[in-house]
This record gives C-alpha cells, structure tokens and sequence, in this order.
C-alpha cells in the first residue's frame, strides 16, 4: 500500500489533442515542485487529482483507495490558482471562512498569512501578493489532506515572489499539507520543493 | 470645443421627441380633473390586477428561462444558435398576434384568464431573460466554481455562494426589464384578457375611446408613468448595490457533467419546442373551416364580403401597414443613431446617461400613442387624422430598440482608431466615418429591420393615433376580434399569419446585421 497520493497511467485528451500520455506520480508526505513549460498539461493534471476535470483513463488513489468516483467537495484537496480568485461579495475573512464551519481558524489564519486585522477587509482593497496569501488561507482552512498549488506567484513580481516563496514552505510544513507546486520557475521549485520533478520525466509516451 | 455642440443638438432633437408624448401626459394628467380618477376604487382594483399579472408573469419567465440559460451558455449544446433563435425571435414578433396565437392555442376555458396572460408574456420574455443573464454568466470564470467545490462546497451550494451572488445584478435587470414590459403590456392584454379585468394600458385605452373620458384617461396615463419611474430608479439602485467585481474570462463550454446539466439541456429543448407550438397552432387554425382544412379565411381577407365601409381588404391593409413601417423604420433609425451618437459623446465627457437610456423603453407604447393624441387634440394646430402621427407614434417605441442596439457597438469601438484617422489626415467628419461610420453601418441594417418589425406588429401607439378608415394589420385583427363569429376569428387568424410572414421577412432579409443581439 502507498501512503498518500498515486496516479497511475493517467491520459487526458481535449478535443482530439492529447494533453495527458500516461503519467505517473507518487506524491507522500512531502512536497513536491511539478516543472514544466506553459501547455504541457501541469493545470489538466491538478485539475484532475482536485477532481474538477475528469481523465479519459488511468487511476487516482488516495492511500490506496479510489479517488476519482469521489466528487470533487469530498475528496478534501485544496487548489490555488495563479489569479487569487477571491470571493468579491464576501470579506477576507469570509472568503478565510468559506470552505470551513470553524470561524476560530480565520484569527489563527490571519496571523499565519502575517496578515492580522484584516478580516473585515473587502478583496478589492488587497495587493496582489496579499490576495494570493489570503487565497492560500483559505485553501488551508478546511484542513484539507493536500493542497495543489498551480503557479500561485505567476502575476506577481520577483521579490514578492521570493519571499513569498520562503513563506508558503513554512506554512505547508507547520500545518503539515503535502502539496504539488506546478512552476516554470527552476529557481523557485527548489526553494520551495523536497523533491523537483518534471512533467515530461513522468509520462510514458510523450505527445511533444 | 465644437464637437461639444456636435453633441447637444441630435440629443436635443431626441430628446424632444420622446419626451412631447410624457410631457403632454404629464401636463394633462396633473389636472384635478383628472387625478379625480384616483378617488375610484375601480382605478385601484386596475392597478393591483396589472401589478399582480405583471409579477406573475416576471416569475414565470425567469423562472423557466434559468435552467435553459445555464444550458445555453455554460454548456456544450447541439443546435445552439438555432435553439437561441428560437427563444429570442418571440420578443420581436407583434403582441395582437401573439394574443391571437394563444387563444387559438389554449382551451376556451382559459380564454380571458390571468393563466392565458402569464403564458403569453412568458412566451415574449424567457428570449429576453436567456440574453440579458446569459451574456454574464458566460463570462463567469469556471475556476471560481471549482475553488467552491474544492473547499468541500456540494454542487448547489457552489451555485447558490457562489454563482448566484454574481449573477444577481444580471438577474435583477432582466427581472425589471420583464417587469417593465409586462407591467406597460397592451396588445396581449386586448386580445387575451377579459373586459371585466383589465388593466391601466387596457382602461386608459377605453376611457379615450370609448367613453371618452380623456381626463381620467391622462390621470391614469400619469399614474401609470410614476410607477414606471419609480421601479426603473429603484431597480437601477438595487443593481448597483449588488452589482460586483467577479473576475472575468471567456471559458469554453463544458460537455454535460451531471444529472442536473442533462435536465438543463432537456428542458432548454423542450422549451425551444414549446415556444414554437403558439405559432404553429395559429398557422393551423387559419386553414381550418368547419370541420375542414381550407383556405377560406385568406379569400375572405383578400377580397371581403361585408359591403361595409368596416370590411376593408387585406391588400390595402398590408399597404397601409407597409406605408406607416417604412417611414416609422426612417425615422427611427436616424432618431436611435443620433441618440445613440449622443449618449456615447456624452458617457465620453462622463456624463451617466445609463437611466436616461433605459427611460424611453419604459415609456409605454400606449403612453405614446395617447401623448401624441393629446398634442394633436390640443396642440396649437389640430392634427388628428394627420398621416405622420401614425408613423411617428410606432417610431417613437422603436427608437429606444435601435439606440439599444448600436450603442454596445459605438462604445466597443476603440477611440485610438479615431486617433489613428486623424492622424493620417482625415478631418473630424472623414475621420468619424471612416471608423465608426463603416463599423455602425452593418449594425444600422439590422436594427431598421427590427424597428420594421416592431413598427409593423405595433398596436399600443397606433390604436390611438390611426385613423378608423385605414387601419393597420394589428388593428384590424383587433377589430375582428371584437367582432362575433367564426369568420371574424377566422379572418383574424388569416391576417395574423400574413402579419408574422412579412415579420419572418422583414427580420431574416436584415438577419446579418444583427448578430451580436
């Protein structure tokens, strides 16, 4: 039995093109940095462990049970995408609260995103880097068993990027979250990476 | 700055014409004599009835026009555009016929009933809602569903946190503009409601004509046009306090994922067919006599038997009408690009025009008509009978359509271009057409065919303004239906079918021009 996340032979074709050609990855209790360039299937692949996109074939197991006749709101993976895509109507800390019935976490949250006193905040008031800070507390705050991360620093600059970096692995490994971080960045994936794979190393026959 | 000026005047010139019917409203109804009306408990028994026919009939539109506009917009369809097509065509097609259609459609128990109103407004309206929401929720960035699902939200509680708040504003403006159009609603109302129960449309129609009471009509016309304004401005405050900054993207359409997205698409199908059955029943009803299929009613319409003065024949029927829609389409297309050429300097110059914009559509085709009667009455010149009111009447209620059409074009156009122009050395005016000139051309075709359209099938302005010996194609169904017997309904039916034919005519030849609608 594996612990933690397998994908096994996992294909996905849109619209006839193959986007996905048999991959597979074993991810434990670590992190890992998924490299690759733009379009070679880094999102699909994310998209399809959170369960919102399903693979034509192959298999997804979460210690060795069965992942993909899960629905998506079941299988307690958190995903952050490159934009915040924070909730306008609802406040940094409603947006915090979202996914959990637990309004404690969001104080505790705040203060592990540096960010306390903001959560009566409205999401437009934020700077870029304070969104995607705020997004990625709300991934967390579900407690969910991993958290994808797909180019989360991608519209944001250099130096916002690196010290992002450094505070998003003490983050994952305080409240112990395995996580994928998808990046084109070699620079950042081993800062913020256990372990660097590139997508292409994982599929059998590559489309490109 | 000279464009300055260039500006005013066409909004002067627009501004005027749309606004002499209100004002001669305005002016007679303030009168004691004619807010006496609102001491009547009949008045207030009409208003209440309008009002409920209205909100029911809202309800039901947006309620049935939801689950197709998630279908049509966030899934991958087959025969989309015609499915579209088929929901948004009702919208333009005229109110009598409609009417007519659905009474040949339902049983006669229902003839006269609110059921029959709600049925038919809805039948006018879903196109309407599926539009106005479905251009928003397309641009809905899917990925902020997935981040509900993925932070452990179930499908429809994603929809309802999620979705929902976005699609408020939307929701809301396609619920006042429904509201607004069933609320001022006339040829349906005439055709399909009963005498016993009308509404402010249908009485200040009969007070002017029929007993004559011009001011109780213009008390109620008054009443009619603050409630109006009063719903526009508060559902334009609503829509702002709720109105959001969702982040935005044009994201494909998904193939059909669940249970509840292939109930969508079954029911967007199933609703396309059934918006299709008014129309094909009335088809039908005018080919039959007796018990028989026959072309009888379409012989009698062309060359009619009664002898009276009453009985005139279709072909000059259809004359009449073609007349008045041509010079009504004339007008209304230069008064709609001047307005639209107006409010787009002014936005320019930061000027909000957006509730001025929305003010002549909720400006009912019957206050039109019976404004322009009052100038006409009591104006410095007498000009009943005149041949121009006709025309100008119908191209009042078809202006505000045209403007609706070609400002989303002007205001697309980006200004660098004019920049571009200039620079190349073409002065203001060779500049101004070379960009947005050729670029509103094409639009200009279909919006004069849609104000053709609802100038031809107009009945709310003209059953004031037209004379008795020259009717137009809806007042004549009208005038049939009033009228006892089989051949009266069946001649109705007969003229209704030649009336949606130079329609389908009218609207495929301008088709083109009319895409982005």
């Amino acid at each position: 039995m594996v612990n933690g996340l397998e994908v096994v032979d996992l294909c996905v074709t849109y619209e006839g093109q193959s986007l996905l050609s048999h991959l597979t990855v074993r991810v434990g209790d670590e992190i890992v940095a998924l490299l690759g360039p733009s379009g070679s299937g880094k999102s699909t692949l994310l998209r399809c462990i959170a369960g919102v996109q399903q693979p034509d074939i192959g298999c997804i197991t979460w210690n060795g049970v069965d992942l993909l006749t899960v629905p998506a709101h079941q299988r307690s993976i958190g995903l952050v995408f490159q934009d915040p895509l924070l909730f306008p109507h609802l406040t940094v800390g409603r947006n915090i609260s979202f996914g959990t019935k637990d309004n404690g976490r969001v104080a505790e949250l705040l203060s592990l995103i540096r960010m306390p006193g903001y959560a009566d905040r409205k999401p437009e008031t934020l700077s870029g880097g304070e969104a995607q800070r705020v997004a990625l507390a709300r991934a967390l705050a579900p407690q969910p068993r991993m958290l994808l991360l797909d180019e989360p620093f991608g519209a944001l600059d250099t130096d916002l990027r690196r010290s992002l970096t450094a505070e998003v692995r003490e983050l994952l490994k305080s409240t112990h979250t395995p996580a994928i971080h998808v990046t084109h960045d070699e620079e950042e994936a081993y800062a913020i990476a256990d372990r660097v794979v590139h997508l292409a190393d994982l599929q059998r026959s590559s489309p490109f | 700055m000279r464009s300055r000026g260039l500006a005013i005047a066409p909004v002067g010139v627009v501004a005027l014409f749309l606004l002499v019917p209100v004002i001669s409203v305005l002016f007679a109804g303030i009168r004691p004599e004619s807010l006496h009306v609102l001491m009547e408990s009949r008045t207030w028994r009409i208003i209440g009835f309008t009002a409920l026919q209205a909100l029911l009939s809202t309800v039901v539109s947006v309620a049935l026009a939801l689950p197709a506009t998630y279908a049509l917009h966030r899934l991958r369809l087959r025969l989309r555009r015609l499915t579209l097509a088929v929901l948004t065509v009702p919208f333009v097609l005229p109110t009598v016929v409609v009417g007519l259609a659905f009474r040949a459609l339902l049983p006669e128990s229902l003839n006269g009933t609110l059921t029959a109103i709600v049925l038919a407004h809805a039948f006018f309206n879903v196109g309407l809602v599926v539009r106005v929401v479905g251009g928003v929720w397309s641009r809905l960035d899917g990925r902020m569903q997935d981040v509900g699902r993925t932070l452990g939200m179930p499908p429809f509680s994603v929809f309802r946190r999620v979705t929902l708040p976005y699609l408020r504003p939307a929701i809301l403006a396609s619920t006042a503009l429904v509201a607004m159009f069933t609320f001022t609603s006339f040829g349906v109302i005439m055709v399909l409601g009963s005498p016993a129960q009308p509404t402010i449309e249908v009485e200040i129609y009969r007070r002017t004509t029929q007993i004559l009471d011009i001011p109780a009509a213009a008390g109620l016309a008054l009443v009619q046009l603050v409630i109006v304004v009063v719903a526009l401005i508060w559902s334009a405050a609503l829509q702002r306090r709720t109105a959001m900054l969702m982040r935005q993207s044009s994201a494909p359409p998904l193939p059909m994922s669940s249970k509840v997205d292939r109930l969508c698409v079954l029911w967007t199908y199933l609703l396309a067919l059934g918006l299709t059955i008014p129309v094909l029943a009335l088809s039908l009803r005018s080919l039959r006599a007796g018990n028989q299929w026959s072309l009888q009613w379409y012989q009698q319409i062309a060359a009619p038997s009664g002898g009276t003065t009453r009985d005139i024949g279709a072909f000059s029927i259809v004359t009449t009408s073609l007349r008045y829609a041509a010079l009504a389409t004339l007008l209304a297309v230069v008064l709609g690009v001047l307005g639209a050429m107006a409010v787009q300097l002014a936005t320019r110059r930061g000027v909000t025009l957006e509730a001025t914009l929305l003010l002549p559509l909720g400006v009912s085709a019957v206050t039109i008509g019976f404004g322009l009667l009052l100038v006409s009455i009591h104006g410095p010149v007498d000009l009943r009978g005149w041949t121009f009111l006709v025309p100008l009447g119908q191209s009042l209620v078809a202006a505000p359509l045209v403007m609706m059409l070609l400002l989303p074009i002007l205001r697309s156009i980006d200004p660098r271009l004019r920049f571009v122009a200039a620079t190349l050395g073409a002065g203001p005016l060779k500049a101004w057409w070379a960009v947005d000139g050729r670029l509103i051309g094409r639009a200009t075709v279909g919006a004069a065919g849609l104000a053709c359209a609802v100038s031809l099938g107009e009945f709310g302005a003209t059953a004031f303004l037209a004379r008795v010996d020259e009717p137009t194609i809806p007042l004549q169904i009208v005038r049939l239906l009033g009228r006892p017997g089989e051949a009266n309904f069946g001649s109705a039916t007969a003229l209704a079918v030649v009336l949606l034919a130079i329609t389908a005519v009218v609207l495929t030849a301008t088709d083109r021009g009319r895409t982005q609608w």
